[in-house]
């Protein structure tokens, strides 16, 4: 009964450091709006930049609209999480952070939330630049949107997960990439195929519903992961 | 003030403030455990070679090379792959010492993170079996890029194996160039035994994603057909693990010593650091006092 | 009664330089402690290790009646560190700093306006993000995080660095009523002729040890009422 008081209470009190870490993570972002100044045209952008490599061919980018979105959206994630350590590194917020005694995990879970946040207005965004720019149709919405919810925090919790590994290191630019990109390969492919079922792209016999457990298998692991990891690398000076 | 005393009696009228001054240049309450000017005996004079790494070398070496005699001259070739089945004496095992690297890896970065059991060796094991399981990953893709040349036709297919094995390649690669990074050891053996952790634990995640996708595009129907084996091909692929895991062991013996042998350079460089550090001290005290006329 | 702050031979490292090398320090609770010593003497890294960002490799430190070696976590709530950063957000105003600082540290954010009136913080400059500030106002909100936060440890790094005079008087009313208080303050600093008067006492830094400790000009006695009153008068 104490026990369970006791775990509840420290539930509560995760939470709590998670919102109050995502409402100043994206205060942060409102206020300097780099997000929707910078990471969105540079998305919007790789979407134009795909039409020139696809020499205009409108069945051709048509039918690879889902993947092309995703890897926009994986180029994207890559700036937001690194967006996302820069306003912790300057002058010693990082230290206070530590200082402040938050929970490591509530840090994880607001950072995370934050980022999503921004992918998701990012997805909405891109959708937009999709249909405008590669002429798609969406078949079934419900899919389309279940499949961003869980992409977007698989991949915000992975690159929050590998951007603290990576924060710090003089190295962090270039290591950051290399670290997210191989293990974020599963997303790529659950969500574009999600995503082909529902644009009505894909052939035959693709189950976008099953692809999406796929999406949050992976989405599960990492929050686990970046909870506990968290609390380790947090302290470690 | 006396030189020699390493501590005074505690300042009872302010407020329990207890004075311990450590002399320039004597020592203080800090010894290094291991003095610079002596450095422990390594054990194994003149590099990382002993009587077991001398064994499993020339093990290694004899069982590689009867592997290449019974694979190359004795085995006959088989009816559909001719020539190529041979490969068969190499590839399955370069990939189970490629998967036991990783697992190997991911055990001891575990072993590591878990606070009971934490201790440097998990981290030497880690960075040598990570380190070991890249090359073994490396020529896995390698040859089976030269398999899958002549029976399908192309030097890369989507196949899932070859393409979760391609995945974790980079994962590793990207672990290794975490490891390189240098700083606080054991912040960086935490960071590094985290991402070996949480690689492994997305095996499954993986193999489910390049398995559906796959499937979805029949390349599985493609996959090369298993030649039957028997008598002394069977016999030879067998000694061809033997080799292999030999091989590896030896490998990882080697790499794991050069790990305990740069771990103890940097602890006399720590200890060397230290005596450094507190010497300084001492230059600028005197100079301190000269100035400031500061009496105790 | 137990020291707030015990080191018996620590040692701790930046990357393989080694900024601690045996530190022996003693700081009673409610002492006032001047770290002095030339640059790069570990004047920081002590007041870093004290606030668990440092880590003691070997040794032993406690810390407000927490081992170091075990839970560095344990202590961070209950000290306050001014450091040469200020630990601000740039893009966030004064007031939004200060209530995220005092709410990650799980004080209520109704203190922050008596820290801001304090430290001169109202007005126009309460809504300024703080990448527009000068220096010496980003130092005056770091004040007021640690004002507001009121922690049982002040450690001050270089506090008067950056401050204009008026402020300087305030910051040492500040130091003089939280030691008075009952709060432990461990200040380090080269600025001799401002710190000093402040100290209990004073322990000199050289190598990444602490080589004397010597009692200050402010050793306070029981009952030291006239300071607590002048106090009084500079804070308000």
């Amino acid at each position: 009964m104490l026990g369970m008081l006791l775990a509840r209470r420290r539930w509560n009190a995760l939470w709590r450091d998670a919102l109050l870490v995502s409402s100043k993570d994206l205060r942060i972002e409102f206020r300097s709006r780099v997000t929707t100044t910078q990471v969105a045209p540079y998305a919007v952008l790789v979407l134009v930049l795909f039409g020139f490599a696809f020499d205009q061919d409108q069945n051709l980018l048509t039918k690879a609209a889902a993947g092309l979105f995703w890897v926009a959206v994986l180029l994207s994630s890559l700036l937001a999480v690194q967006r996302s350590y820069a306003i912790e590194a300057t002058d010693g917020a990082r230290d206070s952070l530590r200082l402040s005694g938050l929970d490591p995990a509530g840090i994880f879970l607001g950072k995370t939330l934050a980022v999503v946040a921004e992918l998701l207005i990012l997805e909405v965004l891109l959708g937009f630049g999709v249909v405008v720019l590669f002429g798609i149709q969406l078949h079934d919405p419900a899919l389309l949107v279940v499949t961003c919810l869980a992409a977007s925090v698989g991949l915000a919790a992975a690159g929050i997960l590998y951007g603290m590994i990576a924060a710090g290191l003089r190295v962090r630019e270039t290591l950051l990439p290399l670290l997210i990109l191989p293990v974020v390969a599963p997303v790529l492919l659950g969500a574009t195929q999600a995503w082909m079922a529902a644009l009505g792209t894909a052939g035959g016999g693709t189950d976008g519903w099953r692809w999406l457990s796929l999406l949050v298998s992976f989405t599960v692991i990492y929050i686990a992961a970046g909870s506990l990891a968290f609390s380790i690398l947090v302290e470690e000076s | 003030m006396n030189p020699k005393a390493d501590t005074q009696p505690a300042d009872a009228a302010g407020g329990g403030v207890s004075v311990s001054p450590v002399s320039p240049g004597v020592g203080g309450a800090y010894e290094p455990e291991v003095s610079p000017t002596v450095p422990p005996a390594p054990a194994w004079p003149g590099g990382t070679s002993d009587r077991v790494t001398r064994i499993l070398g020339v093990s290694t070496l004899v069982t590689a090379a009867l592997t290449a005699w019974l694979g190359l001259v004795v085995t006959p070739p088989d009816k559909v792959q001719g020539q190529l089945v041979r490969l068969i004496y190499v590839h399955p095992a370069v990939a189970t010492m490629c998967y036991a690297g990783f697992g190997l890896c991911a055990l001891a970065s575990l072993a590591y993170l878990w606070p009971r059991t934490r201790s440097r060796r998990w981290d030497r094991l880690a960075a040598a079996s990570g380190e070991v399981g890249v090359v073994f990953c490396v020529l896995t893709l390698v040859t089976g890029s030269i398999w899958g040349r002549p029976t399908w036709g192309v030097w890369w297919t989507w196949d899932p194996r070859l393409t979760i094995t391609a995945l974790l390649c980079a994962v590793f690669i990207g672990y290794l160039a975490l490891r390189r990074t240098g700083g606080d050891p054991d912040a960086l053996a935490k960071r590094s035994a985290i991402v070996a952790v949480v690689c492994v634990l997305l095996v499954p995640v993986d193999h489910e994603a390049t398995t559906w996708w796959a499937s979805l595009h029949q390349t599985s129907t493609l996959f090369r057909a298993n030649p039957l084996i028997h008598g002394e091909q069977l016999y030879t692929m067998l000694l061809s693990f033997v080799a292999f895991g030999l091989g590896f062991a030896w490998l990882v013996l080697h790499r794991y010593r050069v790990e305990v042998l740069e771990d103890r350079y940097s602890e006399e460089g720590f200890d060397a650091a230290i005596s450094e550090r507190r010497a300084e001290g001492g230059v600028l005290t005197a100079a301190n006092r000269a100035s400031d006329g500061v009496a105790l | 009664m137990e020291p707030v702050i015990r080191f018996r031979s620590a040692v701790a490292f930046a990357g393989r330089f080694p900024v601690l090398a045996g530190v022996d320090l003693d700081v009673a609770p409610g002492d006032v402690m001047l770290l002095r010593g030339a640059n790069g003497a570990g004047k920081t890294s002590i007041l870093r290790a004290a606030a668990g960002l440092l880590r003691v490799v070997s040794g032993e430190a406690r810390v407000l009646g927490s081992d170091l070696a075990v839970d560095q976590r344990a202590v961070r709530r209950k000290v306050g560190l001014l450091g040469h950063a200020s630990g601000l957000y740039d893009d966030l105003s004064v007031s939004d700093n200060l209530k995220f600082a005092l709410r990650s540290s799980g004080v209520s954010p109704t203190r922050a306006s008596y820290a801001l009136d304090t430290l001169g913080l109202v007005g126009r400059l309460e809504a300024t993000p703080v990448r527009s500030l000068s220096a010496g106002q980003r130092r005056r909100v770091a004040l007021a995080v640690l004002l507001a936060r009121d922690p049982d440890l002040w450690l001050l790094d270089e506090p008067h660095a950056g401050l204009d005079a008026d402020h300087r008087d305030l910051l040492d009313g500040l130091v003089k009523s939280a030691a008075s208080r009952g709060k432990t303050v461990v200040i380090a600093s080269h600025e001799a002729d401002r710190a000093e008067p402040l100290a209990g006492h004073i322990a000199t830094v050289a190598g990444g040890v602490v080589v004397e400790v010597a009692p200050g000009p402010a050793r306070r006695d029981a009952g030291d009422a006239a300071s607590t009153a002048e106090v009084e008068r500079v804070v308000a």
